[in-house]
């Protein structure tokens, strides 16, 4: 019996395909899923009511619901989603490392105390945004720089400083929870750092997808490099690519994707740990594959977790709540799994 | 004289500046030459090979290669379970640009590459699922799928059953021979290298170290004093092959006890 590139039985490509046509679907329900329920079918007449004539029996709190409350948060679900898998996958891959996510290079927590800065200082939307992404940036550039202090500049180093960036930032986080009122900022802190897409609109989106796309983007590019980091500093160097430039470009492009998460969504956890398990379970631990799986996985997975987020209750329940308590058992079925079955993949 | 492709210049390496790994060696490579290095255990062989592809910076002197170097490390593990033709494809890593995949022709050459190995039936099966020989098959797969025009393979024959030892020698002479490239190899079995080499370099103590043709440098008191073992070279004229090996120390010195053993319960 042999366990090849690809896992399952299916092709790659085919993989992809079915996943990309469940997000397809899951986005269509999801679009008419919520308090006022939308037959899909009728979902897609409002989508091309734009572009079609206008059908008769559309009314305009349908179209509204649809287009201005309900596609925007999708579509801000679809993005977090689909760029916290592949960058887990990157870093999984570039770690060598199957156990690590975005959360391992101190990004999220520089881009948590960003926004829980701008909160405090009762900044603007806008700033909120600014300033997560700013001190996501910032975060990696300090774990570069603690890095760079280190003799010794490999992996472990590496990750070490990103516990050390991320620890201190979790400190600044909690320092401002601490300092902030507790009517009205502490509340606003809390919440936005468990993560929500319940304030999503287009010009949330519109911000968020600049660096999401261009990190994203190159981040597919890259995948075949990420086969070849990923067999180690010397193997990698010895294959005659630039180890030490090539990982850092990844790291940017990772940082650049997660801060515009962060910034917009808050903290999700869990999600690039897991998904791109599942992906490599279904395709296979190849990277030319395994990023878009992940991509595409990703934004399936955040979307159906959104939908449970906004359905389950009347009160909508946190994403990092919800991607944590559904994470941790996956998870757990992962790890026994790939205990049993040697490696995983 | 033939074009030198791996120049070695009163070169050293050590990690802490107290213990050197190998110290003022100087060794000219040509085009087409098989060079092997033997040495005992610690004595700095895959140090020196690793300075010679780039993995270590030598602390002194200076090594200099005219053209790209592929390197077979004695084995390593992936982290994931690619697939055997996944891991010869990333040979071709100097060939294809930063942002993209391999294409049919790197394809081709990786499958090209596992045929000469013997392991084309490999290529769909996970790396992680080969044993130690198959694994060293495939990164000489690797090594030769990278179209370097200097090889170093460190210990290549190290897990290699006999047939696949042979294999691997006959490829070794093969590519020098026929294909004109470089090779380096570091091995622990002198008959390894009087098969392919054309020079040996022996990496004794200190910075003792003997280069030369086979017939210079592969002699019985040479290879005696570097192993410190009584060595012996065995002709076999009838079909011009020379043998080296040893006689087990460890049995005259168990003859000797047990000598003294007797000694002692004479009256």
């Amino acid at each position: 019996m042999s366990r090849s590139a690809a896992a399952g039985s299916l092709r790659p490509g085919l993989v992809i395909a079915i996943l990309a046509l469940l997000l397809l679907l899951a986005a269509l329900v999801s679009l008419g899923l919520g308090r006022y329920e939308i037959p899909p079918l009728r979902v897609v007449q409002i989508l091309f009511s734009g572009i079609l004539p206008a059908d008769a029996g559309l009314s305009e709190i349908e179209r509204n619901v649809v287009l201005n409350v309900r596609l925007p948060r999708i579509l801000t679900a679809i993005f977090a989603g689909a760029g916290l898998a592949l960058c887990g996958a990157a870093l999984q891959g570039v770690f060598r490392n199957p156990l690590v996510g975005p959360h391992i290079i101190g990004v999220s927590s520089g881009a948590a105390f960003g926004g829980t800065l701008a909160i405090l200082l009762s900044a603007s939307q806008s700033l909120l945004l600014l300033l997560a992404f700013a001190f996501g940036v910032l975060s990696l550039l300090m774990v570069y720089a603690l890095h760079a202090l280190v003799g010794r500049r490999n992996m472990l180093a590496l990750v070490l400083a990103g516990v050390i960036i991320g620890g201190f930032f979790g400190a600044l986080v909690s320092l401002a929870q601490y300092l902030a009122d507790t009517e009205e900022k502490l509340p606003r802190i809390v919440f936005w750092l468990l993560g929500s897409f319940a304030t999503a609109d287009y010009e949330k989106l519109r911000l968020m997808l600049g660096p999401l796309l261009i990190g994203g983007v190159l981040l597919i590019l890259l995948r075949w490099r990420i086969n070849i980091l990923s067999l180690g500093d010397d193997d990698a160097q010895a294959l005659g690519i630039s180890v030490a430039g090539t990982r850092w470009l990844i790291l940017v492009l990772i940082g650049l994707v997660v801060s515009a998460q962060v910034a917009v969504s808050g903290v999700i956890g869990w999600v690039g740990l897991v998904v791109p398990h599942i992906a490599r379970m279904l395709v296979g631990p190849d990277h030319r594959p395994l990023l878009p799986a992940s991509l595409i996985a990703g934004a399936l997975y955040m979307v159906l977790i959104d939908d449970l987020a906004r359905t389950m209750t009347d009160s909508e329940i946190p994403l990092g709540i919800l991607t944590a308590l559904l994470g941790a058992p996956i998870f757990v079925l992962i790890f026994f799994r790939s205990q049993r079955g040697g490696r995983d993949g | 004289m033939a074009e030198a492709m791996i120049t070695i210049n009163r070169a050293g390496h050590s990690y802490d500046g107290r213990r050197w790994q190998y110290r003022a060696l100087d060794l000219t490579v040509t085009r087409g030459e098989v060079v092997a290095v033997l040495g005992p255990n610690g004595r700095g062989k895959s140090t020196l090979l690793r300075s010679i592809v780039g993995l270590n910076r030598p602390s002194a002197g200076s090594i200099a290669t005219s053209g790209p170097v592929g390197f077979v490390p004695q084995d390593f593990s992936a982290p994931f379970s690619y697939s055997v033709l996944d891991i010869v494809l990333m040979g071709r890593a100097r060939h294809i640009h930063a942002l993209g995949v391999p294409g049919k022709r790197d394809i081709a050459i990786a499958r090209k590459a596992l045929a000469t190995l013997g392991i084309e039936d490999f290529a769909e099966r996970g790396f992680d699922t080969l044993s130690g020989g198959e694994r060293q098959l495939a990164l000489i797969a690797r090594a030769l799928a990278s179209e370097c025009p200097i090889l170093l393979l460190d210990e290549p024959a190290s897990a290699l059953d006999l047939k696949n030892q042979d294999l691997v020698l006959g490829f070794i002479r093969q590519i020098a021979g026929i294909g004109g490239l470089t090779v380096v190899f570091t091995t622990h079995q002198p008959n390894h290298a009087l098969a392919v080499a054309d020079r040996a370099l022996l990496m004794g103590e200190g910075d003792s170290y003997r280069i030369g043709t086979l017939a210079e440098v592969m002699t019985e008191a040479n290879l005696a004093a570097l192993y410190h073992l009584p060595v012996r070279m065995i002709s076999y004229a009838e079909d011009d092959v020379e043998l080296i090996t040893f006689a087990p120390t460890f049995r005259s010195q168990f003859e000797r006890a047990r000598a003294e053993r007797h000694d002692g319960q004479e009256p």
